[in-house]
């Protein structure tokens, strides 16, 4: 039995709302936001190509590093921060527990 | 001009358009297929050749530039041809049902049903959020991409974009242009390292200006573009007067000149009905990435399904007196065409 991961989304400065998501199912973080009806396009599936899934981490444990096509996809974005990813590229697994996010702007 | 005619015009050359040529082919259905991409197999040749798929029903497992292969050997006993390296534009509906489509390099194709098989779309330029930026497209100022250097010549320019397209540019107009701003909202470039480095000799030399920790975040002009505002991320603001403002950021899936057809969408996909994947547009159906319905998976499966009943759909379009009797391949084998 595996445990669910429990991470936070931070709807309005000071608001966070806890989501939760099963770590056996190979989802990745996008997956989930889009399941907890998160307004994320996602148009390309998951394969870091549209940039449309771009999140902000505030908070929370230390996640792998980006792959270099991830880089690239959010170094072409008008907008980046320190935190900024793709929550495409990032595994649901228990070592997220806690992580506090915000969705970033998207533009198309 | 070129002039085409065919029974159902696929748009995209991915492998649900392509095997939507061999479910044609059993009804004896002839087809033309058009891609923006110069070669067959969509995202499976342009994205992941060398990765292999797991989910085609019969492989354990392929390559994508494998299945792209195996496809178009299996649908090579139906001559199917192809307009590749255009993009469909537009089309008209003839008076009898039947269409004529557009190509952005002039070819015309007369057909009498469009299977739109686009997948995840045409990959465009991304456009920074930025108030009023579109009421300066189209020769206003605003260009998204450079298809013409020499539009730019003797200009104030300003560039933004930290990417490999914003760099090289900047190094390319600085000797067209008048004055090149490059503005970058990082400090660093990760494009292409001797790049990043030609672009800091260029600045060092006085030909090019650059900008970091900022943004572009306004534009002014009355009809024509005549100044941008740079916001540093310390909040500074400057305005800068420019002829033309060229966003680099990057390309990003859409939906394309389809999006203009009139035709029902959701969710930037195509509205279908799974009964055939008819559109709202009598004789225009989609099956694949693009189109959407309750359930919908976007699988290559699910595209191959929904590509044998749209030719169901296409020949009843074109044969409404006709009664089809499905036929399997076991028993006929593949007829000719």
């Amino acid at each position: 039995m595996t445990e669910d991961v429990r991470v936070y989304v931070e709807e309005a400065p000071g608001q966070r709302r806890e989501i939760v998501g099963p770590t056996d199912m190979g989802l990745s973080l996008m997956e989930l936001l889009k399941a907890n009806e998160y307004d994320i396009q996602a148009t390309c599936g998951g394969m870091a190509l549209c940039g449309t899934c771009h999140i902000e981490v505030l908070a929370g444990p230390a996640l792998d590093e980006p792959s270099d096509d991830e880089l690239a996809m959010l170094e072409s974005l008008p907008v980046m921060s320190q935190g900024s990813r793709l929550s495409c590229q990032i595994r649901l697994t228990e070592r997220l527990d806690g992580l506090v996010l915000r969705l970033m702007p998207q533009t198309t | 001009m070129n002039s085409i005619s065919t029974d159902i015009c696929i748009i995209g050359a991915g492998p649900v358009g392509l095997f939507a040529v061999f479910e044609a082919g059993l009804l004896k259905l002839r087809c033309h297929v058009v891609d923006a991409l110069p070669q067959v197999g969509g995202q499976l040749s342009e994205i992941y050749p060398k990765k292999p798929i797991y989910d085609i029903p019969g492989f354990p497992d392929i390559l994508a530039g494998d299945l792209v292969r195996n496809l178009m050997r299996q649908i090579e006993p139906f001559h199917p041809t192809f307009t590749l390296g255009e993009r469909v534009e537009r089309f008209a509906k003839l008076e009898d049902g039947s269409f004529q489509l557009f190509t952005s390099d002039g070819t015309e194709i007369l057909c009498k049903t469009i299977a739109i098989a686009g997948g995840l779309g045409s990959f465009e330029p991304r456009k920074p959020a930025i108030e009023q930026l579109e009421n300066f497209e189209s020769g206003k100022g605003v260009y998204y991409m450079v298809r013409d250097p020499e539009t730019f010549r003797d200009q104030r320019l300003v560039i933004a974009g930290g990417g490999d397209s914003a760099l090289d540019w900047t190094i390319f107009l600085a000797d067209v242009a008048k004055e090149v701003t490059l503005v970058h909202r990082g400090t660093t470039f990760r494009g292409a390292a001797d790049s990043a480095e030609k672009v800091k000799k260029l600045h060092d030399a006085g030909k090019v200006n650059l900008v970091l920790s900022s943004n572009v975040t306004h534009v002014h002009g009355n009809g024509q573009l005549n100044a941008v505002t740079i916001t540093a991320n310390d909040g500074t603001t400057a305005q800068l007067p420019v002829d033309s403002f060229i966003p680099l950021f990057g390309l990003t899936p859409k939906l394309g000149p389809i999006e203009d057809w009139g035709l029902e969408l959701e969710d930037n996909a195509v509205k279908v009905n799974t009964l055939d994947y008819s559109t709202s547009e009598p004789g225009i159906f989609a099956i694949g990435d693009i189109n959407t319905y309750p359930g919908k998976l976007k699988l290559i499966l699910c595209g191959f399904h929904e590509a044998a009943l749209m030719c169901q759909g296409a020949f009843k379009y074109i044969n409404p007196d006709k009664k089809y009797v499905l036929k399997y391949t076991t028993v006929n084998g593949v007829p000719t065409l």
